[in-house]
């Protein structure tokens, strides 16, 4: 492998890993701010891309105006779901919630089969088939699309988590459901906007990726490497899920390039559990081990 | 209402509580016994699938309903079970020792995978299965010269005694006897330190550690034999399908089995039972409900898998104690007549409360 080729690859990972670190910072969202996990965060983000299909080649939208709709749309179903679903939940261990989203998933993927149909559907957007070229390395518009837009939401959410009071009210939730209750925060109304604002993101990474890969109601499968980057950052840290979804993707490319096919396929989870062996909390911890 | 005296320690964990229970599980002894003069052969093979999804449903009732360990990928566990038992089969084992081969080989790996993976609680394990069960269906789909990959591999007839058991009565009794040793073994296992234990690492891993049980001991066990069992159960499955592919063990049924044990019961041996009649016959339900609904939502891709989502959900919501729970209430419904109190049941909500820094 010579150096251009190495570069591509790794251009090429990257733009594929800020996929899964978009649909991670999701999961992440929702965990930091109710300690559940969402497995139909994968299924959201195809959900998000469908509603995008249809706003924009449907109804004709301006391309900026149906990215700011779809989100808006994502986040009222992100509520809704909350409302419908997490809601009863509260109280509930979190395996029963982890679950429930999973039942979640197949639920949206034979809605979404059933409304938009099972073949699958692009998007144009003004990045589509332009391409950047520096030096025999070639970057699609749509793929450097990806690459800004994961870095924009990913200083957002810092900001938000850092400075504002519903960020900083969001952890607390988390971390304790009575204490928070207790200090004033409406823990209800939190959980409800953090799954808004999840499903908001998820709409985002749809709208993103969907020139990248065709809309197809399985599209959602990624979301589980995604999981895997979540984890491999430390559930619950928005710069270690970026930054392990860049890993997985680099190592993933140059897998393909380098390993047998069944190594490639599976090289995110075999690095997942070996993060998880090595050093269960992920790269950025945010767990403390319970001292007995 | 029945008031049960005791009058030694020993009478505290016999298997049968009162002669109530002997006889109505006699009865079902005999039902089942004598199901093959009176069911159709069709329903043979559907009661043995169910059997098969209940052996399978023991090993996962251990795991995630007495020892609060969640598994997302067992039906990769399944498949080692499966694909075992027929590679044992064509070297030319016979039945019963490949069969428990294939048992022990699951166990093992089991065990292997376990002792890292068991170090990670709650989501973490979830997770970590899920990822486990994604990487054995790489290796059964590219490890040709052992799987033969997508092609999948033929399973040779099963033989006892120089019978050929292939016919569905037969398989039948098999199925009941193997699950009927399951059951035994999971229920003993339960009374005895060992299964105790198990229950106290669910119920607080703070108090189990100090009473003086190993964590790591008591979750590779539950780890083990849910694999022994899955194991066991992957080999009769082989024999039900009689063509193993990679794709008769996916995530959705991975899914199946987390589903049979939820909405059976958590936490108890007749949910697994409910929860396998459940599963294995709401397919049949599906494909007769897919004749009366209009054209459009009959032929709609990945309904099947919806609908099992669907059930999901409204247990989790609605029933967490699944269909035995619910049994439960209303025989004391009954049993109480007049003084049933409505609360009796009630669910205790906590408030979440984790160890994280930030």
């Amino acid at each position: 492998m010579d150096a251009t080729q190495f570069l591509q690859v790794l251009v090429t990972g990257v733009s594929q890993g800020c996929v899964y670190g978009l649909i991670a910072l999701g999961f992440v969202l929702i965990y930091k701010a109710t300690e559940a996990v969402n497995f139909a965060q994968g299924d959201l983000m195809m959900i998000g891309m469908f509603v995008a299909f249809t706003l924009l080649n449907v109804l004709g939208m301006p391309y900026w105006l149906g990215l700011l709709c779809t989100c808006a749309v994502m986040g009222l179903v992100g509520s809704l779901l909350e409302r419908s679903l997490i809601r009863p939940m509260v109280g509930e261990p979190t395996f029963a919630v982890l679950m429930l989203t999973v039942g979640l998933g197949f639920v949206l993927r034979a809605f979404a089969g059933g409304v938009w149909g099972a073949d699958p559907k692009a998007i144009q957007n003004p990045f589509s088939g332009k391409v950047l070229e520096y030096g025999g390395i070639i970057v699609g518009y749509e793929n450097l699309a990806v690459i800004f837009g994961t870095a924009f939401l990913c200083l957002g959410l810092a900001i938000y988590f850092r400075f504002t009071k519903l960020g900083i009210s969001m952890q607390a939730a988390s971390q304790n459901q009575l204490a928070a209750v207790l200090v004033g925060i409406s823990v209800n109304r939190v959980t409800s906007i953090a799954w808004a604002l999840s499903a908001g993101i998820a709409g985002f990474a749809g709208v993103l990726l969907a020139p990248v890969s065709l809309i197809d109601p399985q599209v959602g499968f990624i979301g589980i490497k995604a999981f895997a980057a979540a984890i491999i950052g430390g559930l619950g840290s928005l710069p270690g899920a970026v930054i392990a979804g860049l890993a997985i993707g680099v190592i993933e490319q140059t897998a393909q390039l380098t390993l047998p096919t069944s190594l490639a396929n599976s090289s995110a989870y075999l690095l997942m559990l070996l993060m998880l062996i090595l050093r269960p909390g992920g790269l950025f911890t945010s767990i403390q081990r319970k001292k007995v | 209402m029945r008031f049960l005296f005791r009058t030694s320690h020993a009478k505290d964990f016999e298997l049968f509580q009162h002669g109530g229970q002997v006889f109505w599980y006699g009865l079902l002894a005999a039902a089942l016994l004598a199901a093959p003069l009176f069911l159709d052969p069709f329903y043979l093979g559907e009661l043995s699938q169910v059997f098969i999804y209940a052996i399978a449903g023991v090993g996962l009732m251990l795991l995630v309903g007495y020892t609060g360990m969640v598994s997302l990928g067992h039906a990769a566990f399944l498949a080692i079970g499966a694909y075992a038992h027929a590679r044992f089969m064509t070297y030319g084992v016979p039945f019963v020792p490949s069969m428990i081969g294939a048992s022990l080989f699951t166990g093992v790996i089991a065990c292997i995978v376990g002792l890292p993976v068991l170090r990670m609680t709650g989501v973490y394990l979830a997770v970590a299965t899920l990822a486990l069960a994604e990487i054995v269906e790489q290796i059964l789909t590219h490890w040709e010269s052992a799987t033969g990959g997508f092609r999948g591999m033929r399973v040779p007839e099963p033989e006892l005694f120089g019978l050929l058991l292939d016919a569905p009565t037969p398989f039948y009794f098999i199925c009941l006897f193997v699950l009927t040793l399951c059951m035994f073994g999971a229920l003993n296992v339960l009374r005895t330190p060992t299964g105790r234990s198990l229950v106290a690492v669910r119920d607080s891993e703070t108090s189990a550690v100090s009473m003086g049980i190993s964590l790591v001991r008591a979750k590779t066990t539950a780890f083990t034999l849910s694999g022994m069992f899955a194991g066991l159960a992957g080999a009769l499955f082989a024999h039900r399908i009689g063509h193993l592919a990679p794709d008769a063990f996916t995530l959705l049924t991975s899914i199946q089995l987390l589903l049979m044990v939820v909405v059976g019961g958590l936490g108890s041996m007749h949910g697994v039972i409910f929860g396998a009649i459940f599963i294995g016959l709401l397919p049949q339900a599906i494909a007769l409900g897919r004749d009366v609904v209009p054209q459009g939502i009959g032929a709609l891709p990945g309904l099947e898998p919806a609908i099992f989502g669907a059930i999901l959900i409204a247990f989790l919501i609605f029933e967490p104690d699944g269909i035995y729970g619910r049994w439960v209430k209303i025989r004391r419904y009954f049993e109480e007549f007049p003084l049933y109190r409505k609360d009796t049941f009630k669910r205790q909500r906590r408030f979440l409360h984790t160890e994280r820094l930030r």
